[in-house]
């Protein structure tokens, strides 16, 4: 879906993921999480099936195709919209998304005068029914540290270059409030089906980072 | 805690490196981890004290090791902060004794009707008044909090317009320590960047986040 590429080249592509963890290392981790979930089980804490259904739901139930959906929504239909932007939880459960870590959704809209970027400086928070689970840069120190006060050389990372009379609003999702930018849909795109709509929408638009293109 | 985990506002972390086509899990071992911190959430507790567990990690630990590695700590910490688990078995893996726990694990059903209902943090408001309307000048306090809290450091002392009320949520100061929900008013406030990071600073940018009424102090009109 992304079609940035990592604008450092030549730079490790993961940080913290297997590229810097060896095989012996990522052996060991796997050693002591299967220990702790033989213990868990065997007292009683979780059921194995449980945690099958909940990796299933995650890996493929919930992710940024709900989000897309929601946003090509949004620019098709202008009720939908206002009642997106008022009260996002109940208009997002309109279209069958809702749940944990969405329990109460804001969703903040770009117009060609205010950008918006979410982050979670402290911890990860995310919108977990709508987005699924955060990418590994969205959980790591270099993003949760610089987004806040210094937007635009992020928005520049990603290839989002941004006018200085363009306001940069940065979202830090501190409590359970949980936040959805609302991109601008691309002229040209009048023709598109709602369906052909969200396939333009990719997870990174929707977290403010890039700006959404014409395919 | 002014812990390592507050990171708004340093620098030199590099940059952001974005993984194209990036999995949602990399490793078998982060898939178990993942699902086995939500499927014990009915014994581990609230959410705010999965984040404490993590921001009590050693703070050079905590930069060099991975998100789900964290997640390891978490869950290790809070198994044993509870009584479910000792170090011993943790090392072995062999389950010496066995606490009752209130009910049986979740059933698969269970857990998949939790992420789909979720678990709201606001709570009655009908008998709270805010103490701030919208467009109210006010000020984070510049508290020092020895245990969890949602302040992050770079605001505090900082002055900001309240810009949304979202009724009555669950403190997390409180909650993480077993000291109760303690719902309070909970906002979003605006805080110029200028305000933020210094007076040369000229960029037309600004932090909207989400502050609870005990972090907030009226900014009256001179100060």
């Amino acid at each position: 879906m992304s079609q940035h590429d990592d604008s450092h080249h030549g730079a490790p592509a993961r940080q913290f993921s297997r590229s810097d963890r060896s095989d012996e290392h990522n052996r060991d981790l796997a050693e002591r999480v299967a220990k702790i979930e033989s213990l868990l089980i065997a007292k009683g804490l979780v059921d194995k099936q449980a945690l099958d259904r909940l990796v299933e739901l995650y890996e493929h139930d919930l992710g940024p195709m709900n989000g897309a959906r929601v946003v090509a929504h949004a620019w098709v239909d202008a009720a939908f919209k206002r009642r997106l932007l008022e009260n996002a939880t109940a208009a997002i459960a309109e279209l069958g998304f809702g749940g944990l870590q969405g329990e109460h959704m804001v969703v903040v809209e770009n117009t060609p005068q205010v950008h918006n970027v979410v982050v979670c400086t402290l911890c990860s928070c995310y919108p977990w029914p709508v987005l699924g689970l955060p990418p590994t840069w969205y959980k790591d120190a270099a993003y949760r540290s610089r987004v806040v006060t210094d937007p635009r050389s992020i928005l520049a990372e990603f290839g989002t270059a941004l006018a200085d009379a363009v306001e940069v609003r940065v979202w830090d999702s501190s409590a359970e409030i949980r936040y959805l930018v609302l991109p601008e849909r691309p002229a040209g795109t009048e023709h598109l089906s709602e369906d052909q709509l969200a396939q333009l929408v990719d997870r990174d638009c929707m977290i403010g980072l890039k700006k959404v293109r014409r395919s | 805690m002014n812990g390592i985990h507050d990171l708004g506002g340093l620098t030199g972390f590099g940059p952001v490196r974005a993984e194209k086509n990036e999995p949602v899990f990399h490793e078998d071992w982060q898939r178990r981890i993942f699902a086995l911190n939500m499927a014990a959430l009915a014994f581990l507790g609230p959410v705010d004290r999965a984040r404490h567990a993590i921001e009590r990690m050693n703070a050079l630990e905590y930069l060099t090791t991975s998100y789900y590695e964290h997640w390891i700590v978490a869950i290790e910490t809070m198994a044993k902060d509870l009584g479910y688990l000792t170090d011993e078995e943790i090392q072995t893996g062999q389950a010496g004794h066995r606490k009752p726990t209130p009910h049986p694990a979740p059933s698969a059903a269970m857990i998949e009707g939790l992420i789909r209902g979720g678990m709201p943090a606001n709570r009655d408001d009908s008998q709270v008044k805010p103490a701030f309307d919208l467009g109210t000048k006010v000020r984070a306090r510049n508290l020092e909090i020895p245990g969890h809290t949602r302040l992050a450091r770079y605001v505090r002392g900082k002055a900001g317009v309240v810009t949304a009320l979202h009724g009555c949520h669950v403190f997390p100061d409180t909650v993480a320590h077993d000291k109760g929900e303690n719902p309070q008013p909970l906002y979003t406030v605006r805080f110029e960047a200028k305000e933020l990071w210094g007076d040369n600073v000229t960029r037309r940018d600004c932090v909207y986040i989400d502050l609870w009424e005990t972090y907030l102090e009226p900014l009256h009109e001179g100060q």
